[in-house]
């Protein structure tokens, strides 16, 4: 089947098996390998890309399924040559170590920070609550560290946020 | 990933005039993408419903109307959700991770898969995968699995937070399919297992969900407590969705209590709503309501701790409750 999808802002249409998710034709059809394969079944995070604004596992969505619409991996985030602030917080807070999830990381929190409402440990949930370091692990609890850098990940979110 | 067709509808009748049968529905596909690629799931088609207009959070008088294709992310940051239905907003807040919700449909959560190792497991027997193969996981490791209204076929526990709270809430699930539209209550839309465990709900072949009704929410404070391994983006061992009224003499006027994670389906503990109606309201109470609806547990060797766990997490949600 042939599909369109907009990656970082550039129209490409190719031609896709149906079987095929989204994280592997970024990675091995478009060449952008900045998105990670973790454990593929989204349950890690190292995936994540954005999907019209808000983000999401690449390796559990279709590749077909996402025909026509716009997604920004972790290539996509910096423009004209400047870091995005996240990535700037992420060196000046040590916020990964190996950096395989931090791609993962840059683009939920990217998502993250844009999302409104309350969490699972918001205790009021009338008022918008505020990006604590209690709230950033819980909205962030969907991409794991296995070198355990949650420290500086929640420092560099918690820089960006205020 | 064994090979198959896709082809995307435009509104739901025409979804359910393109099923046939070896086809799926697919939502938001957090579940049943994963099952295909364990080859679990092999469709011979997906019919993707997951662009239906049917992604609208509608006030309904003093209920709520929420389409089927509505992102879990959106129904639990929806302002009337949050006013109307704490309860199902902390369900839904609950459950999976950020990435997940936002592609998690409604229709989609209610219909996911057990988890119960077994069944995604296909070198296996599984009775839920194919009916009659056996159940490793009653001798082997079901110690997230059900202590209610199990069978001696299966005793897989159903997954979703949100439908817990849909069934505290009498909601109503609407369907349409071949044979027309109806209605399903919640509880009611799954089954518990017997000896039919291939078969999660009593959806007929080619049947979609296009809406789930709620009626005005229940008289007093409600919420969704869960227990689960880690802190955050895990399964419930034992969730409890509740509503409490106490009336002007301290006696309880009007009660909702459904439990996740102990069975097949969402538990509505109606022997501890009957135990409760009318009782003074407090620790005592509270216990014996339990105890009633617990008495009918039949616990299996490594998850006995699951009746301890509910018991005590239904005391400790009716105390916080309480004014």
């Amino acid at each position: 089947m042939e599909i369109t999808l907009r990656v970082n802002g550039d129209e490409r249409t190719l031609p896709v098996d149906p079987r095929t998710s989204l994280l592997d034709l970024l990675r091995e059809r478009l060449g952008l390998t900045g998105s990670k394969k973790g454990c593929d079944h989204g349950q890690c995070g190292a995936c994540t890309v954005l999907l019209e604004g808000r983000r999401v596992n690449a390796c559990l969505l279709l590749a077909v399924a996402c025909d026509g619409l716009a997604v920004t991996t972790v290539e996509g985030l910096a423009g004209d040559g400047a870091l995005h602030p996240l990535q700037e917080a992420f060196i000046a807070h040590d916020a990964f170590q190996c950096g395989y999830c931090t791609p993962g990381q840059l683009c939920s929190a990217a998502g993250m920070l844009a999302e409104r409402g309350p969490s699972a440990v918001t205790e009021d949930l009338a008022a918008e609550p505020g990006l604590t370091a209690g709230e950033i692990r819980e909205r962030m609890s969907g991409n794991l560290c296995r070198c355990g850098a949650y420290q500086g990940i929640v420092a560099a979110i918690a820089e960006v946020a205020r | 990933m064994k090979p198959f067709e896709y082809t995307r509808a435009g509104a739901a009748a025409g979804a359910v005039a393109l099923f046939r049968p070896g086809d799926m529905y697919l939502g938001g596909g957090t579940n049943l993408v994963d099952l295909m690629r364990l080859g679990v799931a092999e469709p011979e088609r997906l019919v993707d419903v997951s662009r239906l207009p049917l992604d609208r959070v509608e006030a309904d008088g003093d209920g709520l109307r929420v389409g089927a294709a509505v992102r879990n992310s959106d129904l639990g940051a929806h302002p009337l959700v949050l006013a109307r239905y704490p309860m199902l907003a902390r369900a839904v807040l609950s459950g999976a991770s950020g990435q997940i919700r936002n592609m998690a449909t409604v229709g989609g959560n209610l219909l996911q898969r057990t988890r119960c190792p077994y069944f995604q497991d296909v070198s296996k027997p599984c009775n839920k995968r194919l009916r009659g193969s056996g159940c490793p996981a009653i001798p082997g490791d079901h110690a997230h699995l059900a202590v209610l209204g199990h069978s001696p076929a299966c005793v897989a526990t159903h997954p979703s937070d949100m439908a817990v709270a849909l069934a505290a809430l009498d909601a109503r699930v609407h369907v349409t399919g071949p044979a027309g539209s109806r209605e399903v209550p919640m509880p009611g839309l799954h089954r518990l297992p017997g000896d039919e465990p291939d078969r999660d709900t009593v959806l007929e072949p080619g049947e979609l969900i296009t809406a789930v009704a709620l009626p005005p929410p229940p008289p007093g404070r409600a919420t969704y407590r869960k227990v689960r391994e880690r802190a955050s983006f895990a399964f419930a061992l034992v969730s409890v969705a509740a509503a409490l009224d106490v009336g002007a003499d301290g006696t309880v006027a009007g009660v909702r209590l459904a439990l996740g994670g102990v069975a097949h389906a969402p538990w509505r503990a109606t022997r501890a709503e009957a135990a409760l109606l009318g009782a003074p309201a407090g620790e005592e109470a509270f216990a014996r309501a339990a105890e009633a609806e617990l008495e009918q547990a039949v616990p299996l060797p490594r998850n006995a701790y699951k009746v301890p766990l509910a018991r005590n997490l239904i005391v400790q949600t009716l105390r916080e409750l309480t004014p």
